[in-house]
Parts: structure tokens; C-alpha cells; sequence
């Protein structure tokens, strides 16, 4: 991929929607110009009033790398928000919206890299996670993976189906489910945050020299980090995106 | 221009601040944390900046040596690629220009600074950008010391750039002849970053 080209706006339809859980919402667009992405890479969009008025904001891509022409985000709506909420509530299928992309060469996974690959998420954070797997499965990678995501409740879960399904394949990817504020009756996966003693039971070893990709809340991620540094994962391994308030607003 | 049926937005904000915000970007109270990696935790006991020359070190300050270098507060507004401004932000900490001085130097030796951090992190800035009161190396936020999720000890502050030039637990300021490209503008960033011209990515 030329990081060197310009990205231009383009406009792109919105084409399939898929209720993820009460609050989130995924969104396939199509954008003719769409040249691919890699795994992890957000795209800009921009919205406009019909005074003028526009808002731009960034999501991560949700769809596996390399399919051409179609995107699909992840929304999570943001109570008071300004563009998530109309991306949940108010876009229909048909409409147009403005993006540009794909954007990021950082938070990005090769599936031709051998190294094991470990995720954790946290909330919405878990949307590059899935293109991430999505592309894996797509390429037949058979490169050992782990996802461990942490929700609030199991009907906060994005992706939950399929993840299941991905999880079923055998194909060396396991999946640990934890719910940090109520878990149903029967629950099998954890419930509790994401600490030190969860990492080093259900993550890969510092030894295995996995590639760590952390995405969540500015909270979660500071912990996750901090933890994988503790039990010995190289900070370099270890790449991390924050989002949302850090309560912090001084 | 496309119109987005449905969309109405916010549009908030007096004529005074929008004059503040630029194109593409929307206003925040909060502040949010971008970091590629784990947060770096330094103690003040093992914290020093160095101004270098290449590879020649011109000046060194401990922690102690810092804080008596002339301290400067200032007001701005800041800028994030992400899309956030954050107006009247209050920092404290030493103008790039009274480090120069401090150095025994009134000009840059080269023009251009590679800032680098603990971490790994790097970011590059032409000296003209960090000389004549716009730059300085900051380690107060809003009368505090800085936090370390927000780049503490100390971090540079190039407020009219994007945010990713006011480089996080920043250790050496390295003077090089020619431009080259830092973390972010080696991972399809710009170059130089001027929000107002919305200079967000490689080819912008």
C-alpha cells in the first residue's frame, strides 16, 4: 500500500446494516474507489449539513483486509453524541456519506507474520480486533491467536455469533469471554476485569513473543498495557489504541 | 459539497471559538489519551534532556537543573489528528527558546529537530517551528504536574501543530541537516502537520 498517495473523500453508499447488541450497530459501505486496507487501519468519514455545516470523525474498519469496495464499521451510539447517533439511528440504507482512508500504518496486523497474536479488547475496542481475525481466517492463517474481550454483560457482546464461530473452527484461535458487571446464569467465560493473573493464564507467554494488540477504553488499555509490561511482554510488542474519556478534563 | 441527508449536527459554538477550531476538527472538554504503546513511567530521579548536535551533545539538565531553568506559563489551544481540539489549555515549562539560551546557543545549529522520547517515540519538527515563543518543553498541565498518561515528566508542546509533534516523555531534542520522517510521518502521517491547512496524513 502507498502510504505516500492522497487520500480523497469519496462517497460511499451504505448498503447492509447489522444490529450488533441495543447500542451498536455495524454498517457495510460501498465506495467505489475503495482501494483495500490492511487489518487494524480506521477511515475518516464526514458528514454535512445542508447549510454546510460538517463533522468529521474516525472508525475503525471492522471488514478483513483486501475486500475491495466494501467497508464495514462498527458504531457504538454515544448518548449525547454528534455523529455516532445519527450513524446508529438516523442512516438508511441508500444514503451517501463522505469517507477517506484507509488510514494508520501502525495498529495493523500482516497475516503473513508468523508470530502468535494476541488481542484484547475492550467494549467497541474490540472492532479492529475482529477485522484482525476476519483477515486471519480469510487468509487460512492457522497462526496461533487468542482474543481475550471483556464486556460489561453478555448482551453488550459484539460480534458474540461469530465469534463463536471463529472460535469453532479449530484452527488455533481461542476465545475467553469476561464480563466485568453481570454475567447471565451458566456463564462459562470469566467475570472480572482484565488483570495481571488473567493475561499471563490465558494470554501467550512473554517467551512465545506474541504480537500484542490492545483496543478500549483509555482506562482498560492503560491497565491491559501497564500488566502485559509487568509479567515481561516487551513494550515494543505491544501496540494499544484508546478512545473516550479519561475523566481527566482539566 | 455532499449533502448528508438527515444530518443536522451540533453546531455549537460561538463565531469567537469556531475561529479557534480548525477545519475538520470538533471541540472537546475532555482530554482523551493517543498512545501507540504502554504508558511510560520515569521517575524524576532518572529523567534528563538533552539538546544534541547530531550525535554531540550541547547541553544536559537533570530533573533539579530543569525546574531552576526560567519556567514560562502559557495558555493554548490544542490541536489532535483524531479530530479533537481542547481551547485554553495551561501548561508550564521551559520555552524552547530560553533552552537554547541555557545551551549558551541563539540559533539552532541545523534546521531541523528530531524530539525523542522514552519509549522509542520519535517526531520531527523544522527548529523555526520550536523558536520565538512557539515551543517549549512542558511539565505542568493546569497548574499540576503533568501526569505521565498525558507524556510526564515532561513533554514538548507545539501547540500550532497537530498533537502528535508535542511528543510524550520527550528525553533528547537531536539537531539533523536534512528533514526525515519520526514515528507517526513513517506511518502515513504528514510531514509537518499544520491543522489549519489540515496537513493530517501523507499526501495531504
Amino acid at each position: 500500500m502507498n502510504l505516500a498517495a492522497r487520500r480523497d473523500w469519496q462517497v460511499a453508499t451504505a448498503t447492509l446494516f447489522r444490529q450488533e447488541t441495543p447500542q451498536v450497530r455495524s454498517i457495510t459501505f460501498e465506495a467505489t474507489a475503495w482501494a483495500g486496507h490492511s487489518a487494524g487501519q480506521h477511515v475518516d468519514i464526514r458528514l454535512t449539513a445542508e447549510n454546510g455545516y460538517q463533522a468529521q470523525r474516525s472508525y475503525s474498519i471492522a471488514s478483513p483486509a483486501g475486500e475491495g469496495r466494501h467497508v464495514e464499521l462498527t458504531v457504538e451510539r454515544i448518548s449525547g453524541g454528534e455523529v455516532s447517533p445519527f450513524l446508529t439511528d438516523e442512516l438508511r440504507i441508500g444514503d451517501t456519506i463522505e469517507l477517506r482512508g484507509p488510514i494508520g500504518g501502525y495498529f495493523t496486523w500482516d497475516p503473513s507474520i508468523s508470530l502468535p497474536l494476541m488481542l484484547i479488547g475492550g467494549g467497541s475496542g474490540v472492532v479492529p480486533l475482529m477485522s484482525m481475525l476476519r483477515t486471519r481466517y480469510r487468509a487460512g492463517s492457522t497462526v496461533p491467536a487468542k482474543l481475550l474481550y471483556s464486556s460489561r454483560s453478555a448482551g453488550d457482546i459484539i460480534y458474540r455469533d461469530e465469534l463463536d464461530t471463529l472460535a469453532a473452527y479449530r484452527d488455533r484461535f481461542d476465545l475467553v469471554h469476561t464480563l466485568t458487571r453481570s454475567a447471565p446464569a451458566g456463564w462459562q467465560g470469566q467475570t472480572r476485569r482484565v488483570d495481571g493473573d488473567m493475561l499471563a493464564h490465558f494470554g501467550f507467554q512473554p517467551t512465545e513473543k506474541p504480537q500484542i494488540f490492545v483496543c478500549g477504553p483509555t482506562s482498560f488499555v492503560e491497565t491491559v498495557a501497564d500488566q502485559l509490561v509487568a509479567i515481561g511482554h516487551g513494550e515494543s510488542a505491544i501496540k494499544t489504541e484508546r478512545f473516550g474519556p479519561t475523566g481527566d478534563k482539566r | 459539497m455532499k449533502v448528508t441527508r438527515g444530518f443536522k449536527g451540533k453546531q455549537h459554538g460561538s463565531e469567537e471559538t469556531t475561529d479557534r477550531v480548525p477545519p475538520g476538527q470538533y471541540v472537546t472538554e475532555e482530554f482523551p489519551v493517543l498512545t501507540a504503546g504502554p504508558t511510560q513511567q520515569t521517575s524524576l530521579e532518572n529523567w534528563s534532556l538533552a539538546l544534541q548536535n547530531g550525535g554531540q551533545l550541547l547541553a544536559r539538565w537533570n530533573w533539579a537543573e530543569f525546574e531552576a531553568l526560567a519556567q514560562t506559563e502559557r495558555t493554548f489551544d490544542i490541536h489532535c489528528v483524531t479530530k479533537w481540539s481542547k481551547l485554553g489549555t495551561r501548561w508550564r515549562g521551559v520555552m524552547f527558546d530560553d533552552l537554547l539560551k541555557a545551551a549558551g546557543l541563539t540559533a539552532g545549529p541545523l534546521m531541523y529537530v528530531m524530539a525523542h522520547c522514552d519509549g522509542g517515540y520519535t517526531t520531527n519538527l523544522p527548529v523555526a517551528d520550536l523558536m520565538d515563543g512557539k515551543a517549549m518543553v512542558a511539565t505542568h498541565f493546569d497548574g499540576r504536574p503533568l501526569s505521565a498518561i498525558h507524556g510526564g515528566p515532561a513533554r514538548l508542546l507545539v501547540p500550532h501543530l497537530y498533537f502528535w509533534k508535542s511528543a510524550k516523555w520527550v528525553r533528547r531534542l537531536v539537531f539533523m541537516a536534512t528533514n526525515a520522517p519520526g514515528f507517526w510521518e513513517s506511518n502515513g502521517y504528514h510531514i509537518y502537520g499544520d491543522p489549519w491547512r489540515e496537513q493530517r496524513y501523507s499526501g495531504d
